[in-house]
């Protein structure tokens, strides 16, 4: 057997292999990350996928628009609303369908909320990652406010599959309305609070700065998206640079930080949440009255044929979907872009060289969703 | 009755009930520390923690002990039987001698002798080796990174806490633990955390002590050889049932062996603070105070890197250790005359 040529045959180090997963606490799921290392310094780690693919795609390919809808919950679990929101995006873009102004202010509503939920999550589970346990608890305590208001309109707590073709399940009450505002009050002092109890916890800082580098060229290489390539000082927003939805209404700032290592991406991240507060409250002041689902959305769908694609940006990054259709009910090829197999693919390349505990903090701070990884 | 109490109080018998009361007292205090752990833990992070079993989870622990107890001790194929049997042992046992050289009150010490100091700290070391054959023999990567990594910290606060315990040799004059404890007799200005006189940095040698023994007994933020999201749980990955569970009680029989000396050393014993009613509860009060604050570190704190702890060994603590004992050689030099020499 000869040996892999990342291995410096000068010095002809003995190295072992690390099998890190499918079930490791680091890899938040079933992701399998073989590692070659030399002590606790990495020579080369390969990520494994394919322990959870549930084939989307194909799932796509044979089931109308209506019934593959619900699946675009369960891709990323974590971002269920902006994935609905690109799958309908696409349909409505190839079907030409008007979708009324409040149902398109409610969408982005529901998904910066969706948003912020995702990122209490990420922020909780880097921390454990990172051997912090509290601010896990303190992000669920604020992500469980989010997912009773969105309980309340949509009827589940993860999988939302709120949008529809041409609108909404249903409309939002007052309750609602109420209780996000209620919210956006109550989360910013939470995130002084954040910032006072970890961000600024001299041995995070110690853990993350200079930790994990990514030049915005290799972000551009593996197609990294999102945050990640944000934190590297690309302000890559697919809501800026070709806004969907209302978005081009909504007064907001991609954050972006140029350092490119782990703590510019976990800033990125904390920002963002301040950010989506204020995209929320504008949305919120701007609500228009009216329908939320549009009129003449036909009972059996057929697109014209063509070829469509809807970008959005979801928590981890751009999610695109795009559809071929030969103009009938079921489409020819659904091609679901996902951000975190791509972030997940540079993964290899930066942690080249890292000491296992750094390599963990950066896979931490890519904040990997492993079915989104596999689809 | 009389001749009966005599033999009691002969030494060996003395030793052994010492012993059994020492081993009671670790074997409760782990039970009922994980419970505090537990408890606090919940409060911590804003949610009730045990409550199902008995009154406020007060029995969770004796229900998470007959669980280690009933299952079985797997041994995975190909470890070093032997080793892999004995390092919980080995891990356990310094512990208990070690506590019973502490003086929890005048009389209320297992073995009053003149160098405890001395034969605690030897006896700390072995609980390094403990980890190591435990990762050794496991054969499991994760364990054996795990043991790299103990060795590799040993270094890093054995270096600091050796340093601080001269320094109090120094400024005390004695290896002595309850001789120790005696000389802080008083108020609480007489502790040795505030004796400027003889240390001018004395709460800082305290910290620096403290630190270590944060590190010494693998608790967080210095937890990295079980660090769970990197390494599962290290050395202890492959033991099951009891195994485990002893290596668990050890962890805890360290904290308080730990807190224990800086009681002793720093906050002065048994020694009440105002001078009257010194005795056990004093002792208790001190070290369980130190106990929660290990474990409010814990919950408080992310996990710092290995180097983390070596750059804060190498660069800090060790000079800072370095210069607090030169400072308090010269001040007893200078001021106090080297107790009388």
């Amino acid at each position: 057997m000869t040996a892999p040529e990342t291995i410096p045959t000068q010095t002809q180090r003995e190295t072992f292999v690390l099998n890190l997963g499918p079930q490791h606490p680091a890899t938040h799921g079933v992701l399998r990350v073989k590692m070659t290392m030399d002590g606790e310094y990495i020579v080369r780690a390969e990520p494994v996928c394919g322990y959870i693919h549930r084939m989307q795609e194909k799932m796509g390919e044979n089931r109308t628009y209506a019934q593959f809808l619900p699946n675009t919950s369960r891709i990323d679990y974590l971002s269920a609303m902006t994935y609905t929101h690109a799958f309908v995006g696409a349909v409505e873009r190839a079907a030409r369908l008007a979708v009324p102004p409040r149902a398109e202010y409610i969408r982005v509503i529901t998904s910066e909320l969706n948003r912020i939920s995702s990122h209490l999550v990420w922020f909780g589970a880097f921390l454990l990652d990172l051997g912090g346990f509290t601010p896990l608890l303190y992000a669920f305590d604020d992500r469980e406010q989010i997912l009773d208001l969105l309980e309340g309109i949509t009827g589940s707590r993860l999988t939302y599959s709120y949008y529809r073709i041409g609108g909404l399940y249903n409309d939002v009450d007052d309750a609602f309305v109420k209780g996000t505002r209620e919210f956006v009050a109550r989360m910013r002092p939470r995130l002084k609070m954040y910032r006072a109890l970890v961000t600024e916890n001299i041995i995070l800082r110690k853990r993350l700065i200079g930790i994990g580098p990514i030049s915005a060229e290799m972000c551009r290489k593996y197609g990294a998206t999102g945050p990640v390539i944000r934190g590297s000082g690309v302000a890559y927003d697919v809501r800026k640079i070709e806004p969907y939805s209302v978005y081009s209404e909504m007064d907001f700032i991609a954050p972006t930080f140029p350092e490119g290592d782990s703590m510019a991406r976990y800033l990125v991240r904390m920002e963002e949440i301040a950010q989506s507060l204020r995209i929320i409250e504008q949305g919120l002041d701007k609500l228009p009255a009216g329908p939320v689902m549009a009129e003449k959305v036909p009972r059996v769908l057929k697109l014209p044929s063509g070829d469509y694609c809807y970008a959005v940006e979801a928590a981890r990054g751009r999610f695109a979907v795009r559809i071929v259709s030969d103009g009938k009910e079921i489409p020819y090829r659904v091609k679901l872009r996902s951000p975190s197999l791509s972030n997940l693919s540079l993964f290899e390349e930066a942690s080249r060289g890292m000491l296992l505990p750094d390599a963990l903090a950066l896979m931490g701070s890519l904040d990997l969703v492993i079915p989104d990884i596999d689809r | 009755m009389t001749n009966l109490l005599k033999i009691l109080l002969t030494e060996p018998f003395r030793l052994v009930l010492a012993l059994v009361v020492i081993m009671s007292f670790v074997g409760l205090n782990a039970a009922y520390l994980v419970w505090v752990e537990r408890k606090g833990a919940g409060r911590f992070q804003r949610r009730p923690g045990p409550t199902e079993v008995g009154y406020a989870g007060l029995i969770q622990p004796i229900a998470d002990a007959a669980k280690l107890l009933s299952k079985q001790l797997i041994l995975p194929d190909g470890v070093d039987a032997t080793l892999f049997r004995l390092a919980p042992l080995v891990v356990m046992a310094p512990a208990m001698i070690s506590l019973a050289l502490v003086p929890f009150g005048e009389k209320l010490v297992g073995r009053d002798i003149n160098i405890g100091l001395l034969l605690i700290f030897a006896l700390g070391s072995i609980n390094v080796m403990a980890i190591m054959l435990s990762g050794w023999s496991s054969r499991n990567k994760y364990a054996i990174i795990s043991a790299a990594r103990v060795v590799s910290q040993n270094v890093a606060y054995e270096i600091p806490t050796l340093l601080v315990v001269i320094t109090m040799i120094l400024a005390t004059g004695s290896m002595d633990l309850n001789e120790i404890v005696r000389q802080q007799a008083g108020f609480f200005w007489k502790w040795n955390l505030f004796r400027l006189d003889v240390n001018p940095l004395a709460p800082v040698t305290f910290l620096v002590f403290y630190i270590c023994m944060l590190a010494e007994t693998n608790r967080a933020p210095f937890d990295m050889a079980e660090a769970e999201s990197e390494l599962v749980a290290g050395a202890y990955t492959e033991y099951s049932g009891m195994g485990f569970g002893v290596f668990f009680m050890a962890e805890y029989a360290n904290i308080l062996l730990g807190c224990s000396v800086a009681t002793v050393l720093f906050l002065g014993g048994w020694q009440s603070p105002v001078g009257i009613w010194s005795g056990l509860f004093w002792f208790l009060a001190k070290m369980y105070f130190l106990v929660f604050s290990v474990i409010w570190i814990r919950w408080t704190f992310p996990r710092t890197q290995f180097y983390g702890l070596l750059n804060l060994s190498w660069k800090i603590l060790i000079p800072v250790s370095l210069f607090t004992l030169i400072l308090t050689s010269a001040m007893m030099k200078i001021f106090h005359g080297f107790h009388g020499v």
